[in-house]
C-alpha cells in the first residue's frame, strides 16, 4: 500500500464517522430524554378526578390491570393532533386508558374534553405537576404503559399516531395479556 | 421607572455625556440585569444557601428548552423542578443526593457534567484518543522525513525531495 494513501484512508475514516453520526440522528432524537424508568414500578400517587376534585384514584386503585396513562393538557398543540387517534382507536387498544391532564386548569381541560370528547376511561388532574416530575415527565403528549404488577413496561414521547399503536402499542399489550394468561 | 437625568441634562447644556457617566450607566445596567437571576423568589435560610442553590441549578438541565440551565429556564417545569430542589435543601439533602433524585427521574440527560459509564468513556477519552493518533502521525512523518533527508542532500541541497514525499 502506497504511503500516499494514508491521508487519503484518513479523509475516508472522518468521512465514515460524520455519516454514521448524520445516520444516527436521523433515527433518534437527539432532544428525547430516556426513561430510566422503564422496568421499574410506577411511581405511587393519587390524584384528583378532573370531574369531582373530591375524589382521589391512585396507582393502588388501577393495580391488578394493565393500563395505558396517557399525558396530556389542554395547552398542547400536540396533544390536539394526537386526541382524533385516541378517539378513534383508543378502544382497539382493549385496556384501561388513564388520562393524565398535565398542569392545566380544571375548566379548561373539561372545556377541551367537551369540545374534543373523552377517549379516558378515568381522567385524573396533576395541577401542581408533582407526580409527573415522580413519573420523569417533560411535557406533553407523553404515554406510559404500565403492567397489572404496576411496572412502566414502555414510554412513548411526543403524539400517538396509528403506525405507533401498530407497531408499538398492540404487540406490547398482547405480550402482557399472553403472560397474564401463563 | 428611574430616569436618566443626568446624561440628558449634560446633552442640553450641549456637551456629550462624558465617559465616567457612560461608565456609570452602563455598570447600574449590569447590576440591574444581575436581578433578573432570581425567577422565582425563593426564602432562603442565607446567603450561602442561595449561592448553593444557584450554582447547583445551574449544573442542572432544564428538560424543556434543553439548552438552558434549571437556573435560567423559564420553563413551567424549570420552575417546578426548581422548587423541589430547593424544598430538598430545605430538608438537608445534599447536592448528590438531589442530583441522584432527578437522575431516578430524568436519567443523566439531566446533568450537564454526564459522569463517567459505558455509555461516555468515548466522550470523555475519545479526544485524548484523537489526539494520541495525531502525535502518532506527525512522529511517523518526522521520523521519515529525517531519514529521507540526508540523502536528498547527497542528491541536491534543498529539502524538497522530502517534502514530495507526500
Amino acid at each position: 500500500m502506497s504511503p500516499r494513501l494514508l491521508p487519503f484512508l484518513g479523509f475516508v475514516l472522518v468521512l465514515a464517522l460524520l455519516g454514521f453520526g448524520i445516520r444516527w440522528s436521523q433515527r433518534h432524537d437527539p432532544r428525547e430524554v430516556p426513561s430510566p424508568l422503564i422496568g421499574k414500578p410506577a411511581p405511587q400517587f393519587s390524584l384528583p378526578l378532573l370531574d369531582d376534585p373530591s375524589k382521589k384514584i391512585g396507582s393502588t386503585d388501577l393495580a391488578g390491570q394493565p393500563y395505558l396513562l396517557n399525558v396530556f393538557a389542554s395547552w398542547c398543540f400536540a396533544c390536539r393532533d394526537e386526541h382524533p387517534i385516541l378517539m378513534s382507536d383508543g378502544k382497539r387498544l382493549g385496556i384501561k386508558l388513564v388520562g393524565f391532564n398535565y398542569k392545566d386548569e380544571p375548566d379548561d381541560a373539561k372545556r377541551w374534553i367537551a369540545q374534543f370528547g373523552n377517549p379516558y376511561d378515568v381522567i385524573v388532574a396533576d395541577f401542581p405537576g408533582n407526580v409527573a416530575i415522580d413519573f420523569g415527565v417533560t411535557g406533553a403528549p407523553e404515554t406510559f404503559l404500565v403492567d397489572a404488577s404496576g411496572v412502566i413496561r414502555y414510554k412513548y414521547i411526543s403524539p400517538i399516531t396509528p403506525e405507533v399503536i401498530a407497531t408499538e402499542l398492540l404487540p406490547r399489550i398482547a405480550e402482557l395479556r399472553k403472560q397474564a394468561a401463563r | 421607572m428611574i430616569r436618566l437625568r443626568l446624561p440628558m441634562n449634560a446633552s442640553r447644556a450641549g456637551r456629550r455625556p462624558s465617559l465616567p457617566v457612560l461608565v456609570l450607566v452602563t455598570i447600574l445596567c449590569f447590576i440591574v440585569a444581575s436581578f433578573a437571576f432570581a425567577i422565582d423568589p425563593l426564602p432562603f435560610k442565607d446567603h450561602a444557601q442561595e449561592l448553593r442553590f444557584q450554582a447547583l441549578t445551574k449544573q442542572l438541565r432544564c428538560l424543556v428548552c434543553q439548552n438552558e440551565s434549571l437556573a435560567d429556564s423559564n420553563a413551567p417545569l424549570a420552575a417546578d423542578l426548581r422548587r423541589d430542589v430547593f424544598q430538598q435543601m430545605q430538608a438537608g439533602k445534599t447536592d448528590d443526593e438531589i442530583k441522584a433524585w432527578l437522575t431516578a427521574r430524568y436519567s443523566d440527560f439531566v446533568l450537564y457534567d454526564p459522569p463517567l459509564s459505558g455509555g461516555t468513556w468515548l466522550l470523555w477519552f475519545g479526544p485524548a484518543i484523537v489526539l494520541l493518533a495525531g502525535a502518532a502521525v506527525i512522529l511517523v512523518v518526522v521520523r521519515r522525513r529525517t531519514r529521507v533527508a540526508p540523502q536528498s542532500s547527497n542528491v541536491t541541497r534543498s529539502a524538497s525531495a522530502a517534502e514530495d514525499d507526500w
